[in-house]
């Protein structure tokens, strides 16, 4: 086992490189990141890389840390090709042999039809997107985010922070369903309305019009919204297109098992692996930082030492930060029961999701303190009426007097 | 051993407390707590992932 490969220079790639290393790998190892820019973080990229404050770009290592690792770093170039029975990668013309591959290429943003022809029409996924994001900010642009999920939610935050008019499109009448589920995905909703933005669900875009540049984004019903930024938040793709035709199995992500193996020799990582995750005895593709970070460095470990390779058990978590607020979800929405402490309106709430038996999911709003207890309930499978009574305990701890139950939350609108 | 926290970094996400309760917590009002000054040969690994695993990279070893 002399060579590793990693495909994907992100989160879930440098920790690959850095994981393999630090368990004595002495061979070559080869990082091939498509974007040009050293790995960066892309969490900050919706948050603090927006403010009204000198940017600072969120690299990992500078050149010199990276040089530490020992790597054979190749920045700006794609992966376009996989042939597992050759134990070859091709990069173009070029073709890198493995004997150990973890692959981390990531998702792409989904755009809208039409959208390359504009300018101020932007994803946010890059550093570059970011830039031009930001740029568009400071400039005082009247912004439309299309999409109204975590990263539009975070644009529109960063909007009204600087003070800025903007306005959010959701094609669903409820946002953020699939991720937190109707209720939730309604109070979360409640912020919006609270900041000074406007959210319009039900609302389908039919074109982006402009001149050259985005000047107004037309609705289905004829109307249409002035706007000089557009960011189009609808979700991402996971890049497996390089795939075709290497026998991988790929379904909404790279199929593997519990060990992230893909293939004999191949690993994946991130969020373009769908593994099968034995917390809940099912595939699952995460976008989130903390499996990136843990799967990347994990599929080297498995990779280089497939004899003994660990499974990877998680229970998922993300955060987002929208205006003041902090929003925090353990687990999975998906459940039969669902029970609610405190309100948006009092400035905090927990949310509990279980699926008849047992706790399997948690959201906390501006409760810092109570979801990570929440999360190790999730992982112990402790049962519903377990939950519930820590949940009503924390919840009676809080410094104001909270509701419980669905008061003023209704799903199915916004 | 002992554990360093940025605080011009930590933001309270807690990641820390998922990995090992018995040393970090965040409080009532989001901080992060540190449970014990000094880290047992035994709780090294954990503190290991805590450093890996924390999204705004605040935590290390102390000098």
């Amino acid at each position: 086992m002399n060579r590793l490969v990693i495909v994907g220079a992100s989160l879930a790639g440098l920790r690959a490189a850095e994981s393999a290393r630090r368990t004595g790998f002495d061979g070559t190892i080869t990082l091939i990141g498509a974007e040009s820019h050293l790995p960066y973080d892309r969490p900050p990229l919706s948050k603090a890389y927006l403010d009204d404050t000198e940017p600072e770009i969120p690299f990992y290592r500078g050149r010199g840390e990276l040089a530490e690792l020992n790597i054979d770093l190749r920045l700006g170039r794609s992966a376009t090709g996989l042939d597992t029975s050759a134990r070859t990668v091709e990069i173009g013309d070029d073709t890198v042999e493995y004997d150990a591959l973890v692959i981390a290429t990531g998702a792409s943003a989904r755009t809208l039809p039409g959208a390359e022809r504009l300018a101020g029409v932007h994803t946010l996924r890059t550093l570059d997107d970011a830039r031009a994001v930001r740029a568009a900010l400071d400039a005082g642009a009247r912004t439309v985010v299309i999409g109204a999920g975590f990263i539009g939610s975070e644009v529109a935050s960063a909007a009204r922070k600087r003070g800025l008019p903007v306005t959010i499109l959701e094609a669903l009448p409820t946002p953020l369903v699939r991720a937190v589920g109707p209720a939730m995905g309604t109070a979360c909703a409640a912020l919006h309305a609270a900041n000074g933005t406007e959210l319009r669900c039900d609302t389908a875009v039919s074109a982006l019009e402009g001149n050259g540049s985005v000047e107004r984004v037309r609705l289905s019903d004829g109307t249409a919204i002035g706007a000089d930024l557009v960011v189009v938040g609808v979700g991402a793709d996971p890049n497996t297109d390089w795939l075709n035709g290497s026998g991988l199995t790929v379904d909404n992500g790279i199929v593997c098992d519990a060990t992230l193996a893909a293939a004999p020799g191949v690993y994946a990582a991130g969020d373009v692996a769908r593994w099968h995750n034995p917390a809940f005895d099912r595939l699952m593709r995460l976008e989130h930082w903390t499996s990136a970070q843990e799967q990347g460095a994990l599929a080297a470990r498995n990779a280089l030492d497939p004899a003994n390779a660990q499974p990877y058990s998680a229970i998922p978590y993300f955060w987002s930060d929208w205006y003041d607020s902090r929003i925090q979800f353990a687990g999975i929405p998906a459940g039969t029961e669902f029970e609610l402490f405190g309100s948006v309106g009092a400035g905090r709430l927990l949310a509990l999701y279980g699926d008849g038996e047992r706790l399997v999911g948690a959201l906390a709003l501006n409760r810092q303190p109570d979801i990570m207890k929440l999360r190790a309930l999730i992982a112990k499978r402790t049962p519903w009426a377990a939950a519930l009574d820590f949940a009503a305990d924390r919840a009676a701890a809080w410094p104001v007097a909270v509701s419980r139950g669905f008061a003023g939350v209704r799903s199915g609108s916004c | 051993m002992r554990i360093s926290v940025d605080r011009t970094k930590c933001t309270g996400l807690g990641i820390c407390e998922s990995i090992a309760p018995d040393i970090f917590e965040i409080d009532d009002s989001g901080d992060l707590v540190l449970l014990r000054e000094e880290v047992t040969a035994e709780q090294r690994a954990l503190v290991e992932q805590a450093i890996e695993g924390c999204p705004t990279f605040a935590l290390k070893w102390a000098q």
